[in-house]
């Protein structure tokens, strides 16, 4: 699937909820249900500080494609991680550089990665660009 | 002689008339006024409990920016014509009735500044001039970020000592502690008066009286208590007053520095540029009289004239009804939530007002003020500008619902059933 897939069929999965609690319920259960950093990547260098939640973000470049691992102290946050890191795992640096993560606010979550949400996703997303930006044309 | 009775006779009549004025109490009259809490968020009707962030606004407010706006709009100190006139009669009548309502010696020690922040750099910058390296600023430790920062920026600057008053699990100052830290090095105790995070009302006039003792100053950080209680300047003897118009029911981007006029009269001004002059010459210029020597540049006229709004709106209320209702509602929500597992209130002191700041075991505060916000409720999250009190509690922050008079009881309610809702999809 390309990137621009995955973003239709999570644009589809949310479709089908009435309201904001669903939506949100559905968040918070893949914000539970993901493992997703291992705890020794909890670090300083690896953190991304929001001003109300934090981030973690571990990436690294595998067989020609990235590869995140992230997590949250706060679940809602985490479970947008989950949907971000489902769209652009597995993806060359060059695909990761040209998307435009336009299904956040399709799905009507815009306000979590705008400036003034301060819950460190904004910055994630930009280091998720950065790191892969190291790789490009290797 | 025959007017100076003549004016007594109208301020003591003035007063009479306002008491008289008075309505009694009600909360549905009282919210009728505020058109901003009569709305739907997300489909849900509004509850609206970050009033320690900023207030709404009556209506009475709105209708003066609308006029200045409108029909009023004009330059003040520097005008012959009709509207420049009326415009400064106003903007000096709004200074008036700020310096009578904190029973301020003259209207020369109300200073116009663009809110809290503003005042505390106005005084950190200006009656910092006059400090040594050596001499100490006294904070406590539930200061806001803005009563923080300009001392330390000071301190850095001229080489003085930040001490830190310590407080307890409560969130109560530590007298003992604070007695210890005073010492004739002590120039400056600058300490909220209402804790904006834990609610803790300080007992600022024995402060005041302790620091007086040993020749320090005191700066009041009214930010949070000025729509509260009742603030008399003279009867506290506070040296420095400061508040931020937006919290007190008036307009954003101004707020009033008040300041014992010797005490102003001695510090160097503190922004340069037009209004602050009295004669510019290349070679010297010599500074207006107070209270334009603190106020250079074009101010917020609207702002300084709806402040004046505001005031007569508080004037028209009565305000031990009103505190005795808010503190009504902090209480019937400290006692529900209280009944919850695993919840914290952050903020016990045995004199607060409505601020009640809660964490939740293992929720993170972010999730809850998210989910709650969904459901139309507005609280803060977060550490509240307060970051090195979320330290001493070791904790990332709280969810914090603050009150104003024009909640109800029916909105706790509702803020309850909301946060249930919340901690079942969260758990
Ligand atoms: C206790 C306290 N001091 C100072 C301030 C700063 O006020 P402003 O941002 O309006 O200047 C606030 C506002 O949050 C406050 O609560």
């Amino acid at each position: 699937m390309t990137i621009e897939e995955k973003q239709q069929e999570i644009i589809e999965e949310f479709n089908v909820f009435d309201d904001w609690m669903e939506k949100y319920e559905y968040i918070i259960d893949l914000g539970k249900d993901l493992p997703i950093i291992n705890e020794n990547y909890k670090t300083e260098d690896r953190l991304i500080e929001g001003c109300q939640s934090r981030v973690w973000l571990h990436s690294e470049y595998k067989e020609s494609v990235m590869e995140y691992t992230a997590d949250s102290d706060a679940i809602i946050t985490k479970g947008i991680i989950g949907l971000l890191i489902q769209v652009m795992n597995k993806e060359t640096p060059e695909s990761i550089l040209k998307t435009d993560l336009h299904f956040i606010k399709d799905i009507g979550l815009q306000e979590h990665l705008s400036p003034t949400r301060a819950n460190g996703l904004v910055g994630m997303v930009k280091k998720m660009k950065t790191e892969a930006l190291k790789y490009i044309n290797q | 002689m025959f007017r100076t009775i003549q004016n007594k006779l109208i301020c003591t009549f003035g007063n009479i008339m306002t008491d008289l004025i008075k309505k009694p109490f009600n909360v549905k009259e009282i919210r009728e006024q505020f058109p901003a809490l009569r709305q739907k968020i997300y489909g849900k009707n509004l509850v609206y409990f970050d009033n320690g962030a900023t207030s709404q606004k009556p209506q009475i407010v709105l209708d003066a920016i609308n006029l200045f706006y409108s029909k009023e709009n004009a330059n003040i100190h520097r005008g012959v014509h009709y509207m420049s006139q009326k415009a400064t009669t106003e903007y000096e009548a709004s200074r008036i009735r700020i310096q009578k309502y904190l029973n301020a010696k003259k209207s020369e020690e109300i200073i116009f500044t663009k809110g809290a922040t503003d005042s505390i750099n106005l005084v950190a910058s200006s009656y910092g001039e006059l400090l040594q390296a050596g001499d100490e600023i006294i904070i406590s430790a539930m200061e806001h970020h803005s009563n923080i920062v300009p001392w330390q920026m000071l301190c850095i600057r001229k080489g003085l000592v930040l001490r830190v008053a310590p407080i307890n699990k409560k969130g109560e100052l530590l007298m003992e502690e604070f007695d210890q830290l005073l010492s004739k090095k002590t120039k400056l105790v600058a300490i909220t008066h209402i804790s904006n995070t834990l609610g803790t009302i300080n007992p600022v006039k024995e402060i005041i009286q302790k620091a007086h003792a040993v020749g320090a100053k005191v700066l009041i950080d009214g930010a949070q208590s000025i729509q509260h209680i009742k603030v008399d300047v003279r009867d506290l003897d506070c040296d420095f007053f400061v508040f931020s118009s937006h919290k007190v029911f008036g307009p954003t981007g101004i707020g009033v520095l008040y300041g014992k006029e010797d005490l102003l009269d001695r510090m160097p001004p503190y922004q340069g540029g037009g209004d602050m002059i009295s004669k510019v010459t290349f070679e010297r210029t010599t500074y207006n009289e107070l209270p334009f020597k603190f106020e250079a540049g074009t101010p917020h006229i609207a702002g300084g004239i709806c402040l004046g709004t505001a005031f007569e709106f508080l004037e028209s209320l009565d305000m031990v009804a009103a505190e005795k209702h808010e503190r009504e509602l902090a209480k019937y929500a400290e006692d529900i939530l209280d009944t919850f597992e695993g919840l914290h209130i952050i903020g016990e002191a045995k004199n607060k007002t409505s601020v009640v700041s809660f964490t939740v075991d293992g929720l993170h505060p972010f999730d809850l003020g998210t989910l709650l916000d969904k459901q139309g409720i507005a609280v803060r999250t977060g550490h509240h500008c307060t970051q090195p009190l979320m330290d001493f509690f070791k904790i990332p922050g709280t969810v914090r619902a603050s009150f104003a008079f024009y909640n109800t009881k029916q909105e706790i309610d509702l803020f309850v059933e909301a946060f249930e809702k919340s901690l079942f999809m969260l758990k």
